[in-house]
C-alpha cells in the first residue's frame, strides 16, 4: 500500500509515450495468481518485458525493469511520456509494476482505466508532471518526489521540476485505496480481523 | 442548461437531478460483467474485503463470461475458469456462461447483448476495457479493474467522475457498399489520437447514425477506448429498441441528450465521403487510407473479436472471399458460439457462409477472443513471430496478438478479405465494384 505524504525516493527508470498494458505485462502472464506469494513473483519478473528492448531504460535503452532472473526491480520511480498505461483494463498492470517494486509513476498523462486501477488498488501513485520529462531524466538517476511541495527532485543532476498535485483523487490515495476511503467514510463495514 | 446523454445516466443513478462534467459521484450499477483473466483476482479481492462468506450484493445483476483463454491447455488459464466456475456454484449465480457447456458463449462484449444485458438507460461496468462497446445500446458502460469490481461485488455502488462529452456528428444517408463502421471510428482515432478522447465520452449521432446497424454501432463504441475514451455512446432509437425487445423483457427507461447540452467539441463527418482506412503498426492511431498503403506484404490475415468477429462482419468477408481463394493464412474466429452457428445458417448466394470460408482456403476458430490478444502460445492464429498481419481487431501495440516482432495492420473485414485474396493490402474497392457489376 501507498504510504501518504511522505517523499518517496528511488531509482528512475525512464520511458517513452503510449506505454500500454500489453507492453506493461503482456498477455500471456496474465495466467498468475496474484493472490499466491510465489506465482505473484512473476509479475514482478516479467513487468514491463512487452516494452521493445531499445525503448525499455532511456536513453540508452536495451535495460529490462527487472534484471535477468531476479523478480525486484533496482528502479522504483517510472518516469515516462504520454499516456501512460493504455490499453486494456487489467489491474494486472499497476499490479505488476508494485510488485517489481515501483513506487511511484510521473508521466504527463494517463489512460483513464490505468490511473483508476493505480489509485482504487493502492497499488502506486500516478503523478501527473507538468512537462514532458522523459527526456530529461536518465534511466538509473537518483530521484525524490517531494508531496508536500509538489516537486520532483532529480539528486543527481540536481535539478527539480514541479509536479501537479492530486486532486480530487488525493483522499482515496492516502487512505491506500478504495476500500480503505470507503471504510473510513463508513461505506464499506470494518473489516473482520483477516485469519490467514 | 441541458446534459448530455451520458450526464443524465450518471445523474439518473447517483440520485441527482443533475450533474457537470467534473463531479465524483456514486453511481448504482444495474450489471457487472467479468471474465476469466479479471474474475478470479476481483473475487479474490472480494473475499478478503467482504469476508470469505460473503454474498454479492445482487446475483442478477452480475454477469461472468468466460472468454479469453479457452481452448488452452494452459494450466494456470484452466485454473482461472474452475475459479470462476466455484465461485458461481457457490453464490448461486444465474448469469454464468461456462466453458465446455451449451450455455458457453464466447467473446463477453458481444455476448452482453445476445444474453439482453444492455439496455437503455442503464449503467454496466466490465472487468474488460472493451466494455464501453455496450454504450450502442444508449446505455452508461465503461470498463474497470478488479478492485473496482470486488468493490462493486459487495456494495453495488462505484465512485464515477462525470467526463466531458466530445460529439461525432455524423452527416449523409447511406454507408457506401465498400465502407465499414471499422474505417468510420480508424478515421476518428487516427483524427484525434489515441488519447483525444481520454477521461471523455465519445457520442455517435447526427442523422447519418440511422445508416449503422446495431452491429455496426457496437464497432464504433467497442472503439472509444482506443481513443482514450471512458464510454462510447449513442441515443437509442428503434433500430436500438427492436434488437433489445428481441433479447430481454427487462424494463429500462430511454435517456436522450438534451439539445441544448453542452459538448466539449463536436466533429463531423460525412459518411458517404469517406473511404476504406488502416491503423499501420503499432498504435491504433497511425492511420492510412487503404489506398496509401496499397501493396505491403503480408503473410497472415484475421478475423475475429468483439469489434470484427460479428455476424455482418463475416457476411462482410464472405462477399469478397466467395468464389475466391486466399494467398494469405487466414483465420476465422466468431466472437460467440451463436455467430458460429450464424456462419452455417447465413448463406451468400445460397452457400453457408462456413463453406465459402473453407472453400476458400481460411482456417475456422473456436468462438474465443483467441487471437486478439495473443494469449499462450497456443493460442489459435497467435501471431508467434515476425508475421506481417492485417486484422480486424482493435489493437496492433507491440506484441498485442503475440510476438513482440509481429506487425498488424488494423482494418475492416471488407479489406482484411481483399488482402487474404490477393496476398498484399488491397482496398475493397477493387472487388466490391466487381460484384456490383
Ligand atoms: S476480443 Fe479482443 S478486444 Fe475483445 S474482449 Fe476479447 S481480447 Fe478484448
Amino acid at each position: 500500500m501507498t504510504q501518504a505524504k511522505k517523499p518517496i525516493k528511488g531509482k528512475a527508470f525512464v520511458l517513452g509515450k503510449n506505454i500500454d498494458t500489453d507492453q506493461i505485462i503482456p498477455a500471456a502472464h496474465l495466467v498468475y495468481s496474484l493472490e499466491d506469494p510465489e506465482e505473484r513473483k512473476f509479475y514482478g519478473k516479467y513487468a514491463l518485458s512487452g516494452v521493445p528492448a531499445a525503448e525499455s531504460g532511456l536513453p540508452k535503452g536495451n535495460i529490462p525493469l527487472t534484471r535477468e532472473g531476479m523478480t525486484e526491480s533496482e528502479f522504483a520511480i517510472i518516469v515516462a511520456s504520454d499516456n501512460f498505461g493504455c490499453g486494456s483494463s487489467r489491474e494486472h498492470a499497476p499490479a505488476a509494476l508494485e510488485i517489481a517494486g515501483i513506487k511511484a509513476i510521473i508521466s504527463p498523462s494517463y489512460a483513464r482505466i490505468f490511473y483508476r486501477n493505480s489509485v482504487d488498488g493502492g497499488f502506486l501513485i500516478p503523478f501527473e508532471s507538468v512537462e514532458d520529462l522523459s527526456s530529461r531524466i536518465n534511466t538509473g538517476d537518483e530521484l525524490e518526489i517531494d508531496q508536500e511541495n509538489h516537486l520532483l527532485k532529480n539528486l543527481s543532476q540536481n535539478t527539480e521540476y514541479p509536479i501537479k498535485p492530486l486532486g480530487s483523487v488525493a483522499d482515496i490515495v492516502h487512505a491506500g485505496g478504495i476500500f480503505e476511503y470507503a471504510r473510513q467514510n463508513g461505506m464499506v463495514p470494518k473489516r473482520k480481523p483477516v485469519t490467514e | 442548461m441541458g446534459m448530455t446523454l451520458t450526464e443524465k445516466i450518471l445523474a439518473n443513478h447517483s440520485g441527482r437531478d443533475r450533474v457537470s462534467p467534473g463531479d465524483n459521484v456514486w453511481v448504482d450499477v444495474d450489471v457487472l460483467m467479468t471474465h476469466d483473466v479479471c474474475g478470479p483476482p476481483a473475487i479474490g479481492i472480494f473475499k478478503h474485503q467482504f469476508g470469505e462468506d460473503a454474498r454479492v450484493w445482487d446475483k442478477e445483476k452480475l454477469v461472468i463470461i468466460p472468454d479469453h483463454y479457452i481452448f488452452t491447455t494452459d494450466k494456470y488459464a484452466n485454473r482461472n475458469v474452475d475459479i470462476l466456475r466455484a465461485f458461481a456454484a457457490d453464490q448461486d449465480l444465474p448469469y454464468f456462461y461456462d466453458v465446455g457447456t451449451d450455455s458457453y458463449k464466447g467473446v463477453c462484449h458481444v455476448a452482453l447483448p445476445e444474453e439482453g444485458f444492455t439496455r437503455p438507460g442503464e449503467v454496466l461496468f466490465g472487468t474488460d476495457s472493451h466494455t464501453c462497446t455496450a454504450g450502442a445500446f444508449g446505455q452508461f458502460a465503461t470498463g474497470i479493474g478488479n478492485t473496482d469490481a470486488a468493490f462493486i461485488m459487495g456494495t453495488g455502488k462505484l465512485w464515477v467522475k462525470v467526463p466531458e462529452t466530445m460529439r461525432f456528428v455524423f452527416e449523409g444517408k447511406k454507408l457506401p457498399p465498400y465502407l465499414m463502421a471499422k474505417d468510420i471510428i480508424l478515421q476518428i482515432i487516427g483524427d484525434i489520437g489515441t488519447d483525444g478522447a481520454t477521461y471523455r465520452a465519445m457520442e455517435f449521432a447526427g442523422p447519418g447514425i440511422k445508416a449503422f446497424t446495431m452491429e455496426d454501432r457496437m464497432t464504433l463504441t467497442n472503439m472509444a477506448i482506443e481513443a482514450g475514451g471512458k464510454n462510447g455512446v449513442v441515443e437509442p432509437d428503434e433500430i436500438t429498441e427492436e434488437y433489445v425487445r428481441s433479447r430481454t423483457n427487462h424494463p429500462y427507461t430511454k435517456v436522450y441528450s438534451d439539445p441544448d447540452a453542452k459538448y466539449y467539441s463536436e466533429h463531423y463527418y460525412n459518411i458517404e465521403e469517406m473511404v476504406p482506412m488502416v491503423a499501420k503498426p503499432h498504435s491504433p492511431d497511425n492511420k492510412a487510407t487503404v489506398e496509401e498503403v496499397e501493396g505491403t506484404w503480408l503473410n497472415r490475415a484475421y478475423i475475429g473479436s468483439c469489434t470484427g468477429g460479428k455476424l455482418s462482419d463475416f457476411k462482410a468477408a464472405a462477399e469478397i472471399l466467395h468464389g475466391n481463394k486466399v494467398k494469405l493464412d487466414t483465420y476465422i474466429v466468431p466472437a460467440t458460439t451463436e455467430i458460429a452457428r450464424g456462419l452455417e445458417t447465413e448463406t451468400h448466394f445460397g452457400i453457408p457462409l462456413i463453406e465459402i470460408f473453407r472453400e476458400a482456403g481460411c482456417s475456422i476458430g473456436n468462438a474465443s477472443c483467441a487471437a486478439c490478444l495473443g494469449g499462450p502460445a497456443d493460442t489459435f492464429g497467435r501471431l508467434n513471430s515476425d508475421e506481417v498481419c492485417i486484422s480486424s481487431t482493435n489493437r496492433n501495440y507491440p506484441g498485442r496478438m503475440g510476438s513482440k516482432q509481429a506487425q498488424v495492420y488494423l482494418a475492416s473485414p471488407y479489406s482484411v478479405a481483399a488482402s487474404a485474396v490477393t496476398g498484399v493490402i488491397t482496398d475493397p474497392r477493387v472487388f466490391i465494384q466487381e460484384t456490383v457489376i
